[in-house]
């Protein structure tokens, strides 16, 4: 099958640092090394013939188990020629960092600290890496597969 | 008492002949409360999806204006009916716990859907699992959400409950789980 041009172009241009590539039924794909991401990230947004300007999500999946156990997810949208494609950066736990992709969309501000709060993985060069959904005083990462199910953290009230 | 007839008879003619029945007391209670039953205040403390049927039960449709409750107080201080409305994570707990707390005495406590109740299909980390567990609740109305007709059903047992009520009834200042 022919590949979209998203993932030719990324193949071509960065030929050492993609490590695998898909498009399941039509979903573009890309498993990338995240030394690289804002570099990738910043020719998506700005290649002429991509233009992937809007970043629509990103997030983090927990493979407890896997080397690496963390994945950092990310969904862009080309407004311009209605493309979609999704980037995938594998972060060991050993070394939970990932580059902060603010400079590039400043949306991911909230996003980069959702997944700190919840996953434990930090975002370099953010400007405001704390919290945001739970509140201070809260230890661990509730959303990693390893934080037990039944632990309660309340501020207030029993450990219900 | 231990008084014959013939000394009840004769206390008539004292004291509760002028007093009725020496049961000033009970009466005003009885009056003060059928009062309030029609005219409670609330506060609606509003947090998720339930918020939704608690706008329609309080629109026109519904129209709980009819049982007397029709004036949401946005300020605690002017609330007697906490209306507890959606689910409660562990980060708004003191805030609700707070409101609770500056309510004016005496004050009910009503909660409005199945997460309120009992913290609902959530058992994580995040959400209280019924708010009982931090401060003391009058009536309970499950639904995900409840339908309106369940909560005109659940504010006529508040009436119910606050017709009987005594002064000594009321829970009175903090909730327990207030950090001093």
């Amino acid at each position: 099958m022919e590949l979209s041009i998203t993932l030719k172009k990324l193949k071509e241009r960065f030929h050492n640092s993609i490590i695998d590539i898909h498009s399941f039924r039509g979903d573009d794909t890309a498993i990338v090394k995240k030394e690289d991401i804002l570099r990738i990230t910043k020719f998506l947004r700005d290649d002429e013939e991509l233009l992937y300007n809007f970043m629509m999500d990103l997030t983090a999946v927990d493979y407890l188990g896997r080397e690496p156990r963390f994945e950092v997810v990310y969904h862009l949208y080309s407004l311009k020629y209605n493309k979609r494609v999704r980037i995938k950066a594998p972060v060991p736990e050993q070394d939970c960092t990932i580059d902060s992709i603010i400079s590039i969309w400043i949306a991911a501000d909230w996003f980069e600290r959702e997944a700190y709060d919840l996953y434990g993985i930090i975002f370099k060069g953010h400007p405001n890496l704390k919290r945001i959904l739970l509140y201070e005083g809260f230890k661990g990462y509730p959303l990693r597969k390893d934080y037990p199910v039944r632990k309660r953290q309340p501020l207030i009230g029993p450990e219900n | 008492m231990g008084m014959t007839e013939e000394r009840g008879e004769k206390a008539e003619e004292g004291l509760e002949r002028i007093l009725g029945n020496s049961i000033l007391l009970t009466k005003l209670d009885a009056i003060i409360d059928w009062g309030r039953k029609y005219s409670f205040f609330l506060y609606p403390f509003v947090t998720a999806c339930c918020g939704m049927e608690f706008m329609s039960l309080a629109g026109p449709r519904y129209d709980l204006d009819r049982f007397g409750s029709a004036l949401p107080r946005f300020s605690p201080r002017q609330a007697d009916l906490l209306m507890v409305v959606g689910t409660i994570s562990h980060k708004q707990a003191p805030i609700l716990v707070k409101i609770y707390n500056q309510m004016t005495e005496p004050k009910w406590v009503f909660s409005f859907g199945v997460c309120t109740t009992s913290g609902g299909f959530y058992d994580n980390y995040a959400t209280v699992l019924g708010i009982d567990t931090l401060i003391p609740v009058d009536v309970y109305v499950p639904g995900c959400p409840p339908r309106p007709e369940m909560v005109i059903d659940g504010l006529l047992l508040l009436q119910k409950k606050v017709m009987r009520e005594k002064w000594s009834d009321w829970p009175r200042g903090p909730a327990p789980v207030t950090k001093k």
